[in-house]
């Protein structure tokens, strides 16, 4: 376990993202540090030999991801009949209808919420087990392993798992929760759904970030480490000025991994959670794409929802790179 | 002895021949577990029944997943010979003018006879044309009907109602002692739907969405559906009914239980019942209004119908035909009706079922036909509306608001009316 943990991303002197830069380069014999310079000056014979090497990467990413993209906006201008027969052009129709929708917009405030609130408490929870499971030196690779294998259940597992939980009638947390006067009703209750999706999808990210801190925290150099002890006294300072900067190109790269899951990844969750009929609990905004796209057959209002949906986390990433990544600084 | 050898020869090498050569035709369904089990018996039944046709049954998970596959699929040229789609998507594939050869064109094409009047009442109109064509071919078929549990009466000394104002009288009675009086499983098809057709209220205008798509509009801010709905929360309020929720088995739950002493499930809910209910139960019919006039006809028909899908070759459609009448057989209905507790949807497998003495010994399997076979009134036929799952969504989310206090009922009727007329706007535009 010990060696499996070290050979994730962020190697020795590398971190997260430095190590997979560095990744497809390592495969031509590159060094495997990150930020080491001859690694980035590899020469090909040939000018056309890397675009060779890319071109397997680029079809995929052309057809599962441009192709459908392409088709989706195409779609969103027109009202079609699921079957194909006719298709009307209605020009921006689609994505006034859907931003007057007072609903659409709740969905829209609730992703929002959901998503913060989700990323903020994976990525604490992680960060503070990974620096306790970093400090444990007896027993340490059980405790990993503990740790890290609930990443290893399926997100819809992992949502029934959270359904047993808080079913209504059989739930363990619900019965907890019953001493405490708090009587949960998921399914019925606007804000007790909300607070189980969270709880699950918080609980199933974890691990993730788990890992990704932990080989981080592995990967700050004991000498950086013990200067920082004999300078400063309080763990809990040399923890914000020293190990946490440190640590922050992971923390960038996990923070955009952990928006990108709340936002999509937990599809399965509350697809399990909702038990298939959303009704007045809360859904974020993939979750609406599939309702109106699926289930309800409407090809045009739900193309338009997903350009929407591209379109936010087209700005969200340059918001993240233009302005948080700049205070990062990757060694 | 040698000419027993060569017949024998003769013969396997004939029967190979032929079944190699036998038609392939497909049937993409959205039934599971012990349903799912049944279809591929029945599929099997056919497939030795005769050897022209092969025919394939694939699960594609629940009703709207099947029907969203079958779309896809058609959309790419490779759609399946036969498409279950359910009562609430009915529109959706009907209106699509060339997805789907009508069931009774095609098995009339393929020379066989065809008769309208075979087929129980409550089951004749819901997939048909407004000219009464059969246009899917009605497979299974389910009608809401009162689960009532026999030991909370007794204890509590009342009768089943057939009527809500007699459950009104009888619910306090259940609840002193010491049941919840009612729980259901589906607001949208047993109190929004069949509240229409149990009590012979129109639903949507132009004959209920039959004859065109163009200005249909929702009828659901009816008085009499308000009026249902707020006795219903009036009726939890005091403890007689309990709601826990749009799904559907954390309502059932409770009735299995033997905690409850009514629960409206479906007609197809016998057969799993059976097994979980830890006390005896009996059902009866869906209550309606005496109030209101004219109520007390028969429920919509729910359930599934099974389309052929056009584009595909004289052969193929000729087996699908083949099938749809060994469906409709009385022995295959029969067959069914027994495994699964779905209606029998032929009058003559109907009698079958009389005659075999099956009704004597579970009562409880005849309450659904007999309310399908109830006299049907001008609005109990059935209903035609477009994008109607994506309606059914809008209800429930609503229903949810009303139970968990967030709207009234005024304030959630207004909204399902108006974006249900959105969507139907949206619809006849799809479709115009």
């Amino acid at each position: 376990m010990t060696t499996g943990t070290e050979r994730l991303p962020a190697t020795r002197g590398g971190t997260a993202t430095d190590g997979r830069r560095s990744g497809a380069l390592r495969l031509f014999g590159g060094k495997a540090k990150g930020g080491d310079e001859a690694a980035k000056r590899v020469q090909f014979s040939s000018p056309y030999l890397p675009y060779l090497f890319l071109a397997p990467q680029l079809a995929i990413i052309f057809v599962f991801f441009y192709w459908p993209s392409i088709q989706a906006i195409q779609s969103s201008f027109y009202l079609e009949d699921p079957f194909g027969f006719g298709s009307t052009f209605v020009g921006m129709a689609n994505y006034t209808d859907v931003l007057k929708s007072g609903e659409y917009l709740g969905i829209a405030r609730f992703t929002a919420i959901f998503t913060a609130l989700v990323t903020f408490f994976a990525l604490s929870i992680g960060l503070l087990l990974a620096v306790k499971a970093d400090g444990v030196i007896r027993g340490n690779a059980s405790y990993k392993t503990l740790l890290i294998w609930v990443y290893a259940i399926a997100p819809p597992v992992a949502g029934l798992i959270g359904m047993m939980f808080f079913d209504q009638h059989i739930g363990p947390i619900v019965e907890l929760a019953r001493w405490f006067g708090w009587d949960i009703k998921v399914g019925l209750n606007y804000s007790d759904t909300a607070f189980a999706m969270i709880v699950v999808s918080v609980w199933k990210q974890i691990p993730y970030n788990f890992i990704f801190f932990l080989s981080g925290l592995q990967g700050i150099p004991v000498a950086v480490r013990e200067a920082a002890a004999m300078d400063c006294r309080s763990g809990f300072r040399r923890f914000w000025t020293v190990i946490l900067p440190l640590l922050a190109p992971t923390a960038f790269f996990l923070l955009i991994i952990n928006v990108t899951y709340a936002l999509f990844d937990t599809f399965g969750v509350i697809d399990v959670m909702v038990k298939d009929k959303a009704a007045n609990n809360p859904i974020t905004l993939v979750y609406k794409v599939y309702m109106d796209g699926f289930r309800g057959n409407d090809l045009g209002g739900s193309s338009a929802q997903s350009v929407i949906l591209m379109l936010i986390v087209f700005v969200l990433t340059i918001f993240q790179f233009r302005f948080i990544e700049r205070r990062v600084h990757y060694n | 002895m040698f000419k027993k050898i060569s017949l024998a020869a003769f013969t396997l090498a004939f029967s190979a021949t032929s079944s190699l050569a036998a038609t392939d035709i497909t049937w993409w369904h959205g039934m599971a577990g012990r349903n799912g089990e049944v279809i591929n018996e029945i599929s099997q039944k056919f497939n030795e029944a005769q050897s022209a046709c092969a025919l394939t049954p694939v699960s594609k998970g629940t009703y709207e997943e099947a029907l969203a596959s079958g779309i896809a699929a058609f959309r790419s040229g490779e759609q399946p010979n036969i498409l279950q789609v359910f009562d609430a998507g009915a529109a959706t594939i009907i209106n699509a003018k060339g997805a789907v050869v009508p069931a009774e064109d095609l098995i009339i094409k393929a020379g066989h006879t065809f008769d309208r009047n075979a087929f129980i009442d409550g089951v004749r109109y819901f997939y048909a044309d407004s000219e009464g064509k059969f246009v899917g071919m009605p497979f299974n078929s389910s009608a809401p009907i009162m689960y009532v549990n026999d030991e909370a009466l007794k204890k509590a000394g009342v009768e089943a109602p057939k009527t809500w104002e007699e459950f009104e009288a009888a619910a306090p009675k259940l609840k002193a002692a010491g049941y919840i009086p009612l729980v259901q499983s589906q607001l949208t098809w047993q109190f929004t739907e069949n509240f229409f057709s149990r009590n012979n209220i129109q639903f949507a205008t132009n004959n209920n969405g039959y004859d065109s798509v163009v200005d249909t509009t929702l009828k659901v801010t009816d008085p009499n559906l308000i009026m249902m709905f707020d006795k219903l929360k009036a009726w939890k309020d005091e403890g007689y009914f309990a709601f826990y929720g749009a799904g559907w088995n954390d309502n059932q739950k409770v009735f299995e239980e033997g905690k409850a002493a009514f629960w409206i499930g479906s007609s197809g809910s016998f057969g799993g019942l059976q097994k979980t209910a830890q006390m005896p139960f009996s059902a009866t019919f869906l209550p309606y209004w005496n109030a209101i006039e004219g109520a007390g006809t028969n429920s919509f028909i729910g359930g599934a119908a099974l389309f052929a899908m056009s584009g595909k070759t004289d052969e193929e459609n000729k087996c699908v035909a083949d099938f749809f009448q060994f469906l409709t057989s009385p022995e295959i209905q029969y067959f069914y009706h027994k495994a699964t507790g779905y209606v029998a949807i032929t009058k003559a497998a109907y009698e079958l079922a009389q005659k075999d003495g099956y009704y004597k010994e579970k009562p409880v399997a005849e309450v659904g036909i007999k309310q399908l076979m109830l006299p049907a009134g001008d609005w109990s036929k059935g209903y035609r509306l477009g994008f109607y799952p994506q309606i059914r969504e809008i209800m429930e989310r609503e229903y949810g608001r009303i139970f968990s206090g967030e709207t009234t009922v005024k304030d959630a009727f207004d909204t399902i009316e108006k974006e249900g007329n959105d969507l139907l706007a949206r619809f006849a535009k799809t479709a115009g």
